[in-house]
């Protein structure tokens, strides 16, 4: 299998064989991800949720950091494309015995792997998975590092199309912990390739990667400037980590200035939606009110994550 | 670049709708298959007075190439929006060749629910069947070359005609 060297996702006909991250992808890829998933959403509203695409082929979930959502939602989209699931949670079985990341995937390719879905701690730990295994076998990034998540990031573009129609005329704020989250990379890089003019990052200093505006994001650290008229609101996960290490002053303090509340929302447009990844830190990054109020579409992006994944695993493994 | 004279898609039509209003009753479904089926089955629709909606299909999830191809651009979404269980169904396809989509339109039917009946309607039948399937209503039988193909087409009118395409291989 010839990848292309500046960005190994492609083939030799510019399909995606791997996807690893939606920076560098063209948007022609990103919209037939969602056209599919849109197909795919009816077939979750069937009697029979299950299509024979991926019949006969084996998808293993190697999570080297652990996830319940995203894992699932991987197991569901797999089953109901028909595909046989492995689940491997690695960092309880082998890697405490000391078997390396290319081991482990070697022996795993011996048990006739066809697709293997990654999460893992270390950024980049896809890529190096992706450059050794046999060329007919397709690797999904399902979260590395700080790096990307790309699938979330087309989850939040299919919920936001959804209920937005156009990217064109969008302002979407990005607000909590931009630093160390691969959700908001994957974010930035789908929204300014599919089009969105005005992206905004809203957090304190010392979450905010430095340079980020070379990104083409416009950077607030007041909630009530950065979510002035913004039509989206994607809110970020404070990961309890953080809250404890000297980039914080306390998680109530992190809550008193960038806790999304009512009162705060108020500033962005009436009609404006509110996205999170999850799991949700209530109090935290988010107030119960906001998270279960009626611009709240976080429950629908766990339903759309599913059609999403469907549709990245049926392009991958038809390529 | 055609090489022959196809027939009028519209008198076709017309011949196909007086062959299905004896035997395919108001309480049928009718479901197109995406595209040009789709057409064909909103225009019986109006024409033999069924009740419930058209509905739609895109076999791209059952379809038995795509091991070989991978999955279509442009994945339509299906639509059937009545009961499939118990109800006489008629599927609608612009023009029937292998029988290859039929079978993948009969799969997915299938996970809607058991019908009573499937019939196939056809606005050309071309030949050059793989598999055991026939339509019991067809608008003409056009005799092709293996590198020939017909196309059903719309204008913004919405009157329908067809197209001869040649490749080379």
């Amino acid at each position: 299998m010839w990848l292309n060297p500046a960005n190994p996702q492609l083939n030799r006909n510019g399909e995606l064989h791997h996807l690893l991250t939606i920076e560098g992808l063209p948007a022609e890829i990103l919209w037939q991800i969602l056209d599919t998933a849109q197909s795919f959403v009816g077939v979750t509203q069937r009697e029979v949720k299950k299509v024979p695409l991926l019949r006969g082929k084996a998808v293993f979930n190697l999570f080297f950091e652990p996830s319940t959502r995203t894992r699932t939602t991987f197991e569901i989209a797999a089953k109901r494309l028909s595909a046989d699931v492995i689940n491997l949670a690695i960092n309880i079985s082998s890697q405490t015995k000391g078997e390396t990341v290319l081991d482990t995937v070697a022996n795993l390719s011996a048990m006739q792997a066809d697709m293997f879905v990654v999460r893992h701690a270390a950024s980049g730990a896809p890529y190096l998975i992706a450059r050794h295994v046999a060329p007919d076998i397709h690797v999904i990034n399902a979260g590395d590092g700080r790096h990307a998540h790309p699938t979330q990031g087309l989850l939040d573009m299919f919920t936001i199309r959804h209920y937005k129609k156009e990217f064109s005329g969008l302002r979407v704020a990005i607000v909590g912990d931009v630093l160390h989250s691969r959700v908001a990379r994957s974010q930035i890089h789908a929204l300014a390739t599919l089009g969105c003019p005005e992206i905004r990052v809203i957090g304190p200093k010392t979450l905010l990667p430095s340079h980020v505006e070379n990104l083409g994001v416009h950077v607030y650290h007041d909630m009530r400037q950065g979510l002035k008229d913004v039509d989206v609101v994607m809110m970020l996960r404070l990961q309890n980590e953080r809250m404890e290490g000297p980039l914080l002053p306390s998680a109530q303090e992190f809550y008193k200035y960038y806790g999304l509340t009512e009162e705060k929302l108020a500033a962005a447009r009436p009609d404006a939606i509110v996205l999170h990844p999850g799991p949700m830190n209530r109090g935290v990054e988010i107030d119960s009110s906001v998270a279960d109020g009626a611009q709240s579409v976080i429950l629908p992006q766990v339903t759309f994550g599913i059609a999403i994944r469907m549709a990245v695993m049926s392009i991958l493994a038809g390529n | 670049m055609p090489g022959k004279t196809l027939p009028d898609a519209e008198q076709l039509l017309a011949a196909l709708t007086e062959q299905m209003r004896a035997s395919v009753g108001p309480d049928s479904g009718l479901i197109g298959i995406h595209t040009g089926g789709v057409w064909l089955a909103e225009r019986l629709h109006a024409a033999l007075g069924i009740a419930a909606p058209c509905g739609s299909l895109d076999v791209s999830f059952y379809r038995d190439d795509y091991e070989k191809i991978g999955l279509h651009r442009n994945v339509k979404s299906s639509s059937i929006p009545f009961d499939v269980e118990g109800r006489h169904l008629v599927l609608v396809d612009d023009v029937l060749y292998t029988g290859r989509t039929i079978r993948a339109a009969m799969n997915e039917l299938f996970d809607y629910g058991r019908p009573a009946s499937i019939r196939l309607a056809a606005l050309v039948d071309r030949g050059g069947r793989e598999l055991p399937i026939a339509a019991q209503f067809v608008g003409a039988v056009v005799e092709l070359a293996p590198g020939q193909s017909i196309e059903l087409t719309r204008e913004s009118r919405g009157r329908l005609a067809l197209v001869l395409h040649e490749s080379d291989c």
